[in-house]
């Protein structure tokens, strides 16, 4: 127990670190590595709360493809940090506004009486053994239309997302594999005979 | 103090690991350049020790006492930071692989999960090294490597899900144990899911960015890719990562299709032939292992967009339609789902 209790404490703080980070850092790569420390140390949390399926693949999901998209994109932005800082006075009083809203919120949902352990006890652990499985017992039966809708859904997006940016444009060249493959040596070769200059061997 | 005691006989057991682990990665590197030295027939390194068993050592030795060189504007943190996290998720991995019933360091239930998660963190470290190098070639190389490790994940993780369909379980000693019965060789998955099979190889080959498809490195076009600029024990560790994470991919070829510890034998003869041992397990590992090897020296690098042709249009439609062909199997009785 002491041990999950310091792991606890540990990755908390690092989370905690990590998403100031992400908000604070000026450089957008550092930014989106903290990102990952964030994602990452949640999934950890995740796994403490005997959550490791759902754990793992926040990791798989949003560390090992989503992230290294954003990194994709990211690393090829024009890093400068001076035009950031412009027009900071200016936008100052909205800005703080809405940060103070919001801190407001947070205020209010925080120290209510909707949340903290004293009147929520941590969850007891629901299933025994495996939770994959469980997880899929769960979705492929009893939530099977809520699933396939989402997953529709999703499929909606994607494809939105291609026609959306995919334009034909005048003038790419792409190779038709097919006709590639269909290339005879008669189509390409001509091999005509020449007679040799000199009947002395060859090369000369 | 039970902890205490915990944690020092789980540091124990990685130590267990990780220094056959790194031992395997100098001989391997020495294998690599005499295997390929005779399939090129010439000799490869043989002057340092007897037969050239040395050079590993020395070549560890000369990479120690390099100046390790930090390009200007360079960005110093991650630079210093890429080659370990190239290293830290090909060795975490090494967690959950079972090497013989009930030998691993952690029996996990979501173990093949795992796998494909730590797997699929190495390309940060590529990634990051391009990036953080200021170097046009090393960049290159990085936005090549991080394209085709997003791409052949997908192909490889659907490879995986058909071994889950077949096994019906994450576990990974689970996932051997289905593969057992009496028909020797024939039982295991590498029959049932043949296209998985080599869909996993060959996207193994990619995922490790070696030759036919070391578009990432491509010495002839990018100059070393992603760590033309890092020197000395960084690159040192870069090449240990990649290393290490090709004996993974061999463990687990040989874990998943290829039944693990069990006897190509099993149930046909009796005695030490036929029973289950993890001398099995390492024989198929290194085979694979040879194979990486043999890729090398016989194929030609891959041009790009035919790397992404091959991964997105052939790879993927084949691994979806053969998870139906495999959730049919076991509908059917035909592959017998282990419990």
């Amino acid at each position: 127990m002491v041990v999950e209790q310091i792991l606890f404490f540990a990755l908390g703080s690092l989370l905690l670190l990590a998403g100031l980070g992400v908000v604070t850092l000026k450089n957008p790569v550092h930014a989106a590595m903290s990102l990952v420390l964030t994602f990452f140390t949640s999934s950890m949390l995740w796994i403490l709360l005997r959550a490791e399926f759902l754990g793992i693949v926040l990791i798989l999901v949003y560390v090992g493809a989503v992230m290294v998209l954003f990194l994709f994109v990211v690393m090829m932005l024009d890093i400068n940090t001076t035009p950031l800082r412009e027009g900071f006075a200016r936008y100052l009083p909205v800005g703080g506004l809405v940060a103070a809203l919001m801190a407001a919120q947070m205020v209010a949902v925080l120290s209510s009486k909707h949340f903290g352990f004293d009147n929520f006890a941590p969850p007891a652990p629901v299933i025994e053994g495996s939770n994959t499985e469980a997880l899929g017992m769960e979705l492929y039966t009893n939530y099977v239309y809520p699933f396939e809708i989402a997953a529709v859904i999703l499929l909606v997006a994607i494809v939105a997302a291609i026609t959306l940016t995919h334009r034909k444009r005048e003038g790419s060249k792409t190779q038709d594999i097919n006709r590639q493959v269909q290339v005879r040596r008669d189509d390409r070769v001509r091999i005509v005979k020449v007679a040799s200059e000199s009947s002395e061997g060859h090369g000369a | 103090m039970d902890d205490l005691l915990l944690v020092a006989w789980t540091l124990l057991k990685v130590l267990l690991i990780t220094i056959p682990l790194i031992l395997s990665v100098a001989f391997y590197t020495l294998a690599e350049r005499r295997v390929i030295g005779y399939m090129q027939v010439r000799m490869g390194p043989m002057h340092i020790g007897p037969w050239g068993l040395l050079q590993p050592f020395a070549d560890v030795f000369k990479m120690l006492f390099k100046e390790l060189v930090v390009p200007t504007n360079a960005d110093r943190f991650l630079y210093v930071l890429a080659p370990l996290l190239a290293l830290a998720p090909a060795f975490a991995a090494w967690a959950v692989v079972p090497f013989d019933q009930g030998i691993a360091l952690s029996q996990i239930d979501a173990g093949l999960l795992y796998l494909l998660a730590m797997t699929s963190l190495g390309v940060y470290g590529v990634i990051l090294a391009g990036w953080a190098s200021n170097s046009k070639y090393a960049f290159l190389g990085a936005m090549r490597s991080a394209a085709q490790i997003v791409s052949y994940e997908i192909a490889m993780g659907f490879a995986l899900v058909g071994v889950l369909i077949a096994a019906g379980s994450l576990n990974l000693e689970k996932i051997v144990m289905a593969q057992s019965g009496n028909l020797g060789f024939l039982e295991w998955f590498w029959l049932p899911l043949l296209p998985l099979f080599l869909v996993y190889l060959i996207s193994g080959v990619a995922e490790t960015n070696r030759a036919p498809f070391d578009v990432a490195e491509g010495e002839s076009e990018i100059v070393a890719g992603f760590h033309v600029e890092y020197s000395g024990s960084a690159f040192a560790v870069f090449f240990l990562a990649e290393y290490a994470n090709m004996i993974l991919i061999s463990f687990l070829t040989a874990l998943l299709f290829m039944g693990g510890w069990l006897s190509p034998f099993q149930g046909l003869i009796g005695g030490p032939l036929g029973a289950p041992s993890p001398i099995w397990l390492l024989a198929k590992a290194v085979f694979f292992m040879f194979c990486f090897l043999w890729f090398r020296a016989t194929f030609p690098r891959y041009r790009y967009d035919q790397i992404m042709r091959l991964g997105w249009k052939i790879f993927i439609p084949i691994t979806i339609v053969w998870i139906a062909v495999a959730a049919v199997l076991v509908v059917m009785g035909v592959l017998e789902r282990g419990a």
